[in-house]
C-alpha cells in the first residue's frame, strides 16, 4: 500500500503510538511545560497517519509523491514532533532542543523551522483552507497524493474553517482527509460550554463530507476508519472524527481536571513517563 | 430641489465599477486582464483565483481565456487567500484577486500567516484601492497601504495606469514571493505611453524634471500629478514629478538624490489616507537620512469617507487634479 516503507519491519501499531507518547513527555520534560494532555490523546491517530496510511520517505520530507499532511494546531507541535521523531525524519535526540532558542522544534508548529512540518500553524481555523488550495494544485498537476489536515474541535469555532469545509465539497475533492481530534477541551474550557459543535457528525453531512466518528484512542478502530476514508468511491472529501481522552496513556493525567492546558508538576514527569511505561501494553 | 430648477446637472454616486478616467482621456480596456490572460499562454503555473468578484476585477478576461485555470472561490475571501497558499505550495503562481477593503482588513491574517511568512509565491491584486468609488467605507480602501506596509516579506505595487499594469503583470509573476498589487480595472486610463516609461519593480522613475516642486507620487495621483504640472507650468510653477510605482520596498536612493536637491519643495501624493502611506513611508526615508526640505503631504484625510460621485470626493477630498494644483500653489 505504502509505495516507501516508513521503515523495514514496521513495528506494531501500538509500539508506535507508545513511542509518540514517550518522545512528547520527554520533549515536555526539557520544558517543563508544554501541550502535554493533547500529544497523549493524539498519539493513536498520528501512529496511524505516519505509520498506517501516510506515503512518505522519511529521509526526503518534501518527496513530491508523499502525502502531505497539514497541523492546523500548532500548538500540537509537540505532538507532531513526536511522530517525526518516531518516523525517523527527526532525530531523537534533537527532542533535548524543544521550545529552547534556535531550536528547530518551537513550541507552536512553523513550516520554516522543522522538517515535515509543511504549514505553520496556530493561527486556527488556516489549515484546511490551505488544504483545499493544495488539493486543487494536485489535481491540477495529475497528483495521486493524499492531503490530510489534523484540526481540532476547537477550531470548529472559527468562521474560516467552515468556508474552506463548504468549499472542499463544492470542488469534490476526494483527495482530502481531514482529521478532528475532538478532546472537548478548549482554551476557556469545556468546547460544548465555549462554543458547541454538536451535531458536528451531521454538520460535516450537511456540507457535503462523508463522515466517520471513532474512538481516537482505539487502533483497530482508526486503522479502519482511515482505510475506508481512502477506499471510499465517491467525490466527496472525507472526515474522521476522533474522540480522544487527554492525557491517554498517563492515568493520573487521564484523571486530573484538565482545561487546555495539563499542569504537570516539575517531578510528576518522570512518574508520567514510569507510569506510561508500566500501562503499555507494548 | 431638483436639477431641471437649478439648471445645473445634479452629480449622482458613481457605479461601483466607474472608471476613473476623465471625459476624452484615451484608455485600454481592462489592461489587468488582459496582460494575465497573455502571461498564462507562456506560463503554464499563472493560475487565477476570484471571491465572486471576476467581473469586477477584470479576472473574467483571464478566465474566459483560460477557463481550466480559472479559480472561483466564492464569497470567502479567508478561504481565498489560504487557498492561494496551497496553490502556491504545489507549484501554481497564483494570482488571488478581489476589492482591496476585503483582502487587507478581512483577510489579513490569512496572507500574513499562510502566505508571507513562508513567502510563498501569491500574487494579491486588488480592485477599488484608496478612493476609487463612491460606495463610502464599506469599499473605500483608503488603508490598505498602511495595513499592508506593515507586513513583512510582501511587496507593494501600486500603478499609475493601463501601460503600466500591463507591464506589471509579468514583473510581479518573474519576483519570487508575495505581491500586493493595486489595481484600476475597466477603462483605464492611458498616460504613461507619453513619457516614454518601462515599469521597472522596484524602481521609481522621475517622468519630469522641474526646479520649484518634486512631487514623489505613486498609482493614479502620478496621473494627477503629471496634470497638475502642466496647469502649474502656465503659472510659471516649475513642476517635477518623480513616480513611486513600489511603495514596499521604497526605492530609497532615488527619492533621497531627488528630494536632496536643493531648494524645492517635496510634495508627496497618494491617493490613500494620510497615515501610514506613501507620505508617511517618504517622510521616515528622507528624516532618517538627514534630508530635510519643506514637505507637505497630499492625501486622503484620516476619517472615514463620504459617499457619492467620484469627482465630487475627489474635490472634496484634495485628491483631484484641480485640488492637487490649489494645495501646491498654497505651500508656495
Amino acid at each position: 500500500m505504502n509505495a516507501v516503507p516508513v521503515t523495514p519491519g514496521a513495528r506494531p501499531l501500538a509500539v508506535r503510538a507508545h513511542n509518540i507518547r514517550r518522545h512528547a513527555l520527554r520533549m515536555g520534560q526539557v520544558q517543563g511545560q508544554g501541550y502535554i494532555g493533547q500529544a497523549l490523546g493524539a498519539a493513536d491517530l498520528l501512529a496511524v497517519a505516519y505509520f498506517h496510511a501516510l506515503r512518505m520517505d522519511p529521509a526526503n520530507p518534501e518527496w513530491e509523491q508523499r502525502d502531505r499532511f497539514y497541523l492546523s494546531i500548532g500548538h500540537y507541535a509537540i505532538a507532531l514532533y513526536a511522530a517525526l521523531i518516531e518516523a525517523g525524519v527527526i532525530a531523537e535526540d534533537e527532542l533535548e532542543t524543544y521550545g529552547s532558542d534556535d531550536s528547530r522544534l518551537p513550541m507552536s508548529g512553523m513550516a520554516t523551522y522543522t522538517p515535515g512540518m509543511e504549514i505553520t500553524g496556530g493561527s486556527l481555523g488556516q489549515g484546511l483552507g490551505i488544504a483545499v488550495g493544495a488539493c486543487l494544485g494536485l489535481k491540477r498537476k495529475g497528483s495521486d497524493s493524499w492531503v490530510y489536515n489534523l484540526l481540532s474541535d476547537g477550531e470548529l469555532n472559527e468562521g474560516s474553517t467552515w468556508e474552506a469545509v463548504m468549499s472542499a465539497s463544492h470542488w469534490k475533492l476526494d483527495n482530502l482527509i481531514a482529521i478532528v481530534d475532538v478532546n472537548n477541551q478548549q482554551a476557556d474550557g469545556h468546547c460544548q460550554e465555549v462554543l458547541g459543535f454538536e451535531p458536528i457528525v451531521e454538520r460535516w453531512q450537511a456540507f457535503g463530507w462523508y463522515v466517520q466518528r471513532v474512538d481516537g484512542n482505539d487502533l483497530d478502530a482508526l486503522v479502519q476508519a482511515f482505510d475506508q476514508a481512502r477506499a471510499h468511491t465517491a467525490a466527496q472529501p472525507r472526515v474522521i472524527i476522533c474522540d480522544t481522552r487527554m492525557g491517554k496513556g498517563v492515568p493520573f493525567l487521564e484523571n486530573r481536571d484538565k482545561t487546555h492546558f495539563i499542569r504537570v508538576d516539575e517531578n510528576e514527569w518522570a512518574l508520567a513517563l514510569q507510569a506510561l511505561d508500566s500501562g503499555s501494553q507494548a | 430641489m431638483n436639477s431641471q430648477t437649478t439648471g445645473k446637472k445634479r452629480l449622482t454616486t458613481s457605479a461601483m465599477i466607474a472608471s476613473i478616467a476623465a471625459e476624452g482621456q484615451p484608455t485600454r480596456p481592462a489592461p489587468f486582464g488582459h496582460a494575465l490572460a497573455a502571461l498564462a499562454a507562456q506560463r503554464q503555473d499563472i493560475v487565477g483565483l476570484s471571491a465572486d468578484l471576476s467581473k469586477y476585477t477584470d479576472l473574467h478576461i483571464f478566465a474566459k481565456a483560460h477557463p481550466e485555470r480559472f479559480y472561483q472561490m466564492g464569497m470567502a475571501e479567508q478561504l481565498l487567500m489560504s487557498a492561494a497558499a496551497g496553490m502556491a505550495r504545489e507549484g501554481m503562481t497564483p494570482f488571488a484577486t478581489t476589492y482591496a477593503v476585503f483582502a487587507s482588513r478581512r483577510a489579513y491574517d490569512f496572507i500574513c500567516m499562510a502566505i508571507a511568512e513562508e513567502n510563498l509565491n501569491v500574487k494579491i491584486v486588488c480592485g477599488l484601492p484608496g478612493l476609487t468609488t463612491g460606495y463610502g467605507p464599506s469599499h473605500q480602501a483608503t488603508d490598505d497601504l498602511a495595513i499592508m506596509r506593515a507586513m513583512p516579506n510582501l511587496m507593494i505595487v501600486d500603478p499609475c495606469d493601463a501601460l503600466e499594469i500591463e507591464q506589471a503583470v509579468p514583473a510581479i509573476a518573474a519576483h519570487q514571493g508575495p505581491v500586493y498589487m493595486r489595481l484600476l480595472r475597466g477603462n483605464v486610463p492611458l498616460v504613461l505611453d507619453r513619457y516614454d516609461y518601462k515599469f521597472q519593480l522596484g524602481k521609481a522613475q522621475v517622468l519630469r524634471g522641474g526646479r520649484d516642486v518634486l512631487v514623489i507620487a505613486s498609482g493614479l495621483m502620478t496621473m494627477r500629478a503629471l496634470e497638475a504640472a502642466d496647469l502649474l507650468h502656465k503659472d510659471g510653477v516649475d513642476v517635477s514629478v518623480l513616480h513611486v510605482p513600489t511603495i514596499k520596498p521604497l526605492d530609497e536612493a532615488t527619492i533621497i538624490a531627488e528630494a536632496r536637491k536643493s531648494g524645492r519643495l517635496v510634495v508627496t501624493a497618494e491617493n490613500h489616507s494620510i497615515v501610514g502611506g506613501l507620505g508617511e513611508a517618504v517622510a521616515g526615508v528622507l528624516l532618517r537620512n538627514g534630508v530635510t526640505p519643506t514637505f507637505r503631504q497630499i492625501a486622503l484625510p484620516d476619517a472615514f469617507l463620504d459617499a457619492g460621485a467620484l469627482p465630487t470626493l475627489h474635490d472634496r477630498y484634495g485628491i483631484s487634479t484641480e485640488a492637487v494644483v490649489q494645495q501646491i500653489k498654497g505651500w508656495l
